[in-house]
C-alpha cells in the first residue's frame, strides 16, 4: 500500500490532497467536516486587513457551463475574500490548528499592497499556528478593483516586493498563489522566487463570463439586470493550469522551485498529472463544491492504487517525472512518422472520423456505400483528429512507420534517429549538424 | 358467480376503472426536459446518418436531436414536420426498433440506441403543446385535388398539397379522421385522443375538407371524381379481412381483430367493453399482438398469439413479441387453425403443428385444443380493388412517385405497392405522390 504522506515544504500532510482557499475552507464548521472527511490540508479562505469585512454580493455569486446530462464542466465566481471578521477567522484557524495537528493548514491572505498592512496581519496569523501563508495575489474579480488579488499577481515587481515583506515578518512556509490572467506565467513565477517565496501555487481563476441571458442581455450570474467578470474554474480549466504548472517547472530560473498544483483536479488521475508536471501536491475546490468532500476519498484510493500499480511507495517518487519530456516545438522529433489506423472490428460505423478529415483536415479518410471507413495512407498526417473525434475509445490509433519505410505521402524513406526543426533545412535559422 | 379474469364468456368490467386506467397508460411515457436533454447527449451527430438513411420520410434525426440539445425542441419538431407531417403519431407507433433505432450506431456499440422515437415525441408535443399551425399555405393555385381515405397516406397527401396552394377535399368512409391512427392501434400507443388532436392540429393549414360518409365504389367513383377534381389520390387502406377457413369460423365469439381494436379505440368507457376469459388470437403480424395485448390488459385471464409459422417469420418486431410476453401473453409457433369447437358459441379451438419445408407449411399430424371463448382473426386485411386501376399482385400497382395505371390517379399507403404497411411508409408515398401531383398540375 502506497504511502500517500506529503512532505510540502516542511508541512507534512497524510495525503498530498488540500482544500484550496475558497467558500469551502471559509469556517470552522466547514474546515472540521473536510479534515473528518480525511483532506489532507486546508488554505483558509482569504483573510483581509482588520477592520470592517468586505461585503458580498446579495444576490447569485456563481455562474457555469455543464456538458452531457448537466456534468459541470466550468465554474465561475464573483465572491471576495471572507466577509467575516479577521479575529473571528484567526480565533477559529487556531481553534481547528490545534485539534488537527497532522493536518496541514494554511492562511491565504490579501491585504493592500503596504508594508505596514502586511507587518500588522503576520503576526497575528503566526499565533494562530497555521503552517504557513499562501498570497493570495490572483482572485481576479472585486478585489483585483481594488489594487489587491490579480492587481498584484499581474505586476512581477509588486509580488517579489509583497513576498520579501512577508520573508521578512513571518517565519514559516510563504506560498505565493499566481493570478492566470497574465500572457507569460513565468514572469510572476521568478518574481516570488526572487522576493524569497518557498513555493508557488497556481492557477487562481480565470477571467470571464460563463454564459448570457439572452433575455436580460446580462452576463451571468446577473445581478439586478447586470453582470461582472468572475473567476472561471474547475475541468474546463485543467489543460490550462497544467500548462503554466509545467511552464514553471521547467524554466530555469524557477526549476525546482515547490509547486503547489491548482485547477480543475476532480479524480487521482487529475492529480497524478499535475504531480508528474512539477506540483508536489493539489488543491481542489470545484470538485467539493460540486459533489461534497466526500470526493477526497477516491482520489486517494486512485491515487495509491496507481501509484501501487506503478511501484511508486511515496508521492516524492513520482513528482516532476513528466518535467523532462515537456518540451519547445523546435526539439520535437521530425523523424517520428505515424498514421492512423481504424480497428474495423470496434468501428460503429459513426463517420465521425471521416466527416472531421474530410471536412477540416486532409482528406485521408475514405467512406465506402457501405459504410466502411478507412485511412489513406498517402495523404494521413497524423493529426489525431480523427483520434480525438471517435467516440468509442481505442478505435483509431496512431501507429508509428517503422525507419526504413517509405511514408506514401512524402514519398521517402522513414529516417531511424532523431531530427528535429532546428536542423532542419526549411528553417531559415538551421544551425547545420555538427 | 366469477368476477374478473375468471368471468366465463364474453364479459365487461373483469377490471376496476382504476386497473383499466393503468393498464392502458402511455406505453412510453414522455420525457420531462432533462431526460430528453440527458438522451439527446447521446446522439453522436453521424455523418450520413444510418438512423435518416432507415427511416421511410427521411427525417433529418440528427439534426432534430442537436436541436433539442440546443434548446430548440419546436424547431426540432419543425425539421421533423417537415419531411413527416405526422411525426406525432409516428413517434409512437413507428416500430422505431427495425427502423432508426436498429440502425443507430449506439445500438452496434452498446446495445441501446438513441431513443429516437421519444426524442420525436418529446419535439413534437412541444410544438403542438404552444399550439398554432407551423406552416403556411402557399398562393392559390385554383385547382383542385380527391384524396380517398383519411388516413395516414392520405392526410399526408392532402397537407403537402394544401400546403402548396391546391384545394383538397378528403373523402373518408368512416366517421372520424385518421384511418389505422384512430381505429387502427392499440390504445396505449395514442393516449389522450392524440390521433384525433393530429389531425385536428394537421388541418390548421387550411385547403382540405373532408366528406365523411363516402366510400369509393359505394358513393363514389374515380370517374365521377375526374369530372370534378383536376387529381384524384387513392388511400383506401385494406377495407377486406382475409378468412380463417376453418371449421366453426362463423361461431359466436369469433371476429376480426381489426374490428376488435377499433371498437376498442372508439370506447368511451373499457370498463364497457367485453372480452373473453380465453383469448385466442390468429395471426403474427402488429395487429394480432395490439388485438391479444389489449385483451389481456381489459382483464383476459389467457390470451394466446398462435401462428402459424415460426418466431423468426413472425411480422411483428421482437418488441412487440416481448411486450406482449411481458403482459402475459402467450405466443404459440408453428400451429395454424383446424376448427373452432363449441355448442353454438365458441369454447375451444383446435390448433395443428405445422413444420415447414422449402417455404411450404405442412401439418404434422399433431393437434392440440385450446380453451377458447373469443377467437380474433389477425391474418390479414386485403384490398378492395377500385375499377379500372391496374393491380400487382393485391394492391394497386404504382411508380416510384404514386402514379397508377391511370393518369390523374396517384395511389399510396396500405393499398398500394411499395414499402411496408407503416403509418411512415404511408405519410411518405403520400407526400411524395402530392409533389408529383403538385408537379404536374403546376406544368
Amino acid at each position: 500500500m502506497a504511502d500517500l504522506t506529503t512532505d510540502f515544504l516542511g508541512i507534512s500532510s497524510p495525503n498530498p490532497f488540500w482544500l484550496a482557499s475558497a467558500p469551502p475552507t471559509d469556517k470552522e464548521y466547514n474546515v472540521r467536516r473536510a479534515f473528518e472527511a480525511g483532506w489532507g490540508g486546508v488554505v483558509w479562505k482569504t483573510l483581509g486587513a482588520e477592520g470592517p469585512p468586505v461585503v458580498n454580493v446579495n444576490g447569485p455569486r456563481y455562474g457555469a457551463i455543464y456538458g452531457a446530462d448537466r456534468r459541470l464542466l466550468g465554474l465561475n465566481n464573483i465572491e471576495l475574500i471572507t466577509d467575516r471578521p479577521l479575529e473571528t477567522n484567526l480565533e477559529e484557524m487556531a481553534r481547528v490548528k490545534a485539534d488537527y495537528p497532522d493536518r496541514a493548514l494554511i492562511a491565504s491572505i490579501m491585504v493592500p499592497c503596504e508594508e505596514a498592512a502586511w507587518k500588522a496581519i503576520l503576526p497575528r496569523v503566526a499565533e494562530t499556528g497555521a503552517d504557513g501563508i499562501e498570497l493570495n495575489f490572483g482572485c481576479p474579480h472585486g478585489m483585483s478593483e481594488r489594487g489587491m488579488g490579480a492587481a498584484v499577481g499581474q505586476v512581477p515587481e509588486y509580488i517579489e516586493m509583497v513576498t520579501r515583506w512577508c520573508k521578512q515578518y513571518y517565519d514559516r512556509p510563504v506560498i505565493v498563489k499566481l493570478t492566470p490572467n497574465i500572457t507569460d506565467i513565468r514572469k510572476p513565477a521568478r518574481a516570488a522566487r526572487n522576493g524569497g517565496a518557498d513555493a508557488v501555487s497556481l492557477i487562481n481563476t480565470i477571467n470571464s463570463i460563463t454564459t448570457v441571458d439572452l433575455d436580460l442581455m446580462s452576463p451571468e450570474p446577473s445581478i439586478d439586470g447586470k453582470g461582472s467578470h468572475g473567476g472561471y474554474c474547475g475541468p474546463a480549466v485543467k489543460p490550462i493550469a497544467l500548462n503554466m504548472v509545467a511552464e514553471i517547472a521547467r524554466d530555469p530560473e524557477t526549476h525546482g522551485l515547490p509547486i503547489s498544483g491548482i485547477g480543475g483536479v476532480t479524480t487521482w488521475r487529475d492529480a497524478a498529472e499535475f504531480m508528474v508536471l512539477g506540483a508536489g501536491n493539489v488543491q481542489v475546490c470545484t470538485a467539493a463544491m460540486t459533489y461534497g468532500f466526500r470526493v477526497v476519498d477516491e482520489l486517494k484510493r486512485g491515487l495509491s492504487q496507481w501509484m501501487d500499480d506503478k511501484g511508486y511507495d511515496r508521492v516524492s517518487d513520482f513528482v516532476g517525472q513528466a518535467v523532462p519530456n515537456v518540451t519547445d516545438w523546435q526539439y520535437l522529433n521530425l523523424n517520428y512518422v505515424a498514421k492512423a489506423k481504424i480497428d474495423q472490428e470496434a468501428c460503429i460505423k459513426c463517420g465521425r472520423c471521416y466527416a472531421a478529415c474530410e471536412d477540416t483536415s486532409h482528406q485521408a479518410i475514405s467512406m465506402s456505400p457501405d459504410r466502411v471507413f478507412e485511412v489513406k495512407d498517402e495523404d494521413c498526417v497524423a493529426c489525431n483528429l480523427c483520434v480525438d473525434v471517435c467516440p468509442v475509445q481505442g478505435c483509431i490509433t496512431m501507429e508509428r512507420m517503422a525507419p526504413g519505410t517509405v511514408d506514401p505521402r512524402t514519398g521517402k524513406v522513414v529516417e531511424d534517429g532523431y531530427a528535429n526543426w532546428t536542423t532542419h533545412p526549411n528553417n531559415p535559422a538551421a544551425r547545420a549538424a555538427e | 358467480m366469477a368476477k374478473g379474469h375468471q368471468a366465463s364468456g364474453i364479459v365487461a368490467g373483469r377490471l376496476s376503472p382504476q386497473a383499466l386506467s393503468e393498464n392502458f397508460d402511455d406505453l412510453h411515457a414522455p420525457y420531462a426536459p432533462h431526460e430528453a436533454a440527458v438522451a439527446a447527449d447521446r446522439c453522436y451527430f453521424c455523418h450520413d446518418a444510418p438512423c435518416m438513411t432507415a427511416c421511410p420520410t427521411a427525417i433529418d434525426i440528427p439534426l432534430f436531436i442537436r436541436q433539442i440539445q440546443a434548446g430548440h425542441p419546436e424547431g426540432a419538431a419543425r425539421t421533423i414536420l417537415e419531411q413527416n407531417i405526422l411525426g406525432g403519431m409516428c413517434a409512437r407507433v413507428c416500430p422505431t426498433e427495425t427502423l432508426c433505432e436498429e440502425a443507430c450506431v449506439r445500438q452496434t456499440a452498446e446495445g441501446k440506441p438513441v431513443e429516437i422515437g421519444r426524442l420525436q415525441r418529446h419535439a413534437t408535443d412541444t410544438l403542438m403543446a404552444a399550439g398554432g399551425h407551423p406552416f403556411e399555405r402557399a398562393a392559390p393555385t385554383g385547382k383542385r385535388v380527391a384524396v380517398l381515405g383519411a388516413g395516414p397516406a392520405g392526410l399526408a397527401c392532402a397537407h403537402r398539397l394544401a400546403m402548396l396552394g391546391h384545394d383538397v377535399v378528403i373523402h373518408e368512409a368512416r366517421p372520424k379522421a385518421g384511418g389505422l391512427n384512430e381505429f387502427g392501434i392499440a390504445a396505449y400507443k395514442s393516449t389522450d385522443d392524440f390521433a384525433a388532436r393530429e389531425v385536428d392540429w394537421l388541418l390548421q393549414i387550411g385547403g382540405i375538407t373532408i366528406e365523411h360518409g363516402k366510400a369509393l365504389g359505394r358513393d363514389l367513383s374515380i370517374d365521377a371524381l375526374m369530372e370534378g377534381f383536376d387529381a384524384v389520390f387513392l388511400s383506401i387502406g385494406l377495407g377486406g379481412v382475409n378468412a380463417l377457413r376453418a371449421d366453426g369460423e362463423d361461431r359466436d365469439g369469433v371476429r376480426d381483430a381489426v374490428d376488435f381494436i377499433a371498437e376498442l379505440r372508439q370506447a368511451s368507457d373499457l370498463g364497457d367493453l367485453p372480452v373473453g376469459r380465453n383469448v385466442v388470437v390468429i395471426g403474427g403480424g402488429m395487429t394480432a399482438v395490439d388485438a391479444a395485448v389489449q385483451a389481456k390488459l381489459l382483464g383476459a385471464e389467457s390470451v394466446t398469439i398462435a401462428y402459424r409459422r415460426s418466431r423468426d417469420d413472425m411480422g411483428a418486431s421482437r418488441f412487440e413479441q416481448d411486450l406482449a410476453a411481458s403482459k402475459g401473453v402467450r405466443l404459440m409457433f408453428n400451429v395454424q387453425p383446424v376448427a373452432v369447437t363449441g355448442n353454438g358459441a365458441a369454447s375451444g379451438i383446435t390448433l395443428a403443428y405445422t413444420s415447414e419445408q422449402d417455404g411450404q407449411l405442412t401439418p404434422t399430424g399433431e393437434t392440440v385444443d385450446l380453451v377458447a371463448d373469443q377467437v380474433f382473426k389477425a391474418i390479414g386485411q386485403t384490398l378492395i380493388a377500385p375499377d379500372g386501376i391496374a393491380l400487382d399482385g393485391r394492391k394497386i400497382k404504382v411508380d416510384g412517385t404514386g402514379r397508377t395505371s391511370r393518369a390523374g390517379v396517384w395511389a399510396g399507403g396500405d393499398c398500394a405497392t411499395g414499402g411496408e404497411d407503416l403509418t411512415v411508409t404511408a405519410v411518405a408515398e403520400g407526400r411524395d405522390a402530392a409533389m408529383d401531383i403538385h408537379g404536374v398540375l403546376s406544368a
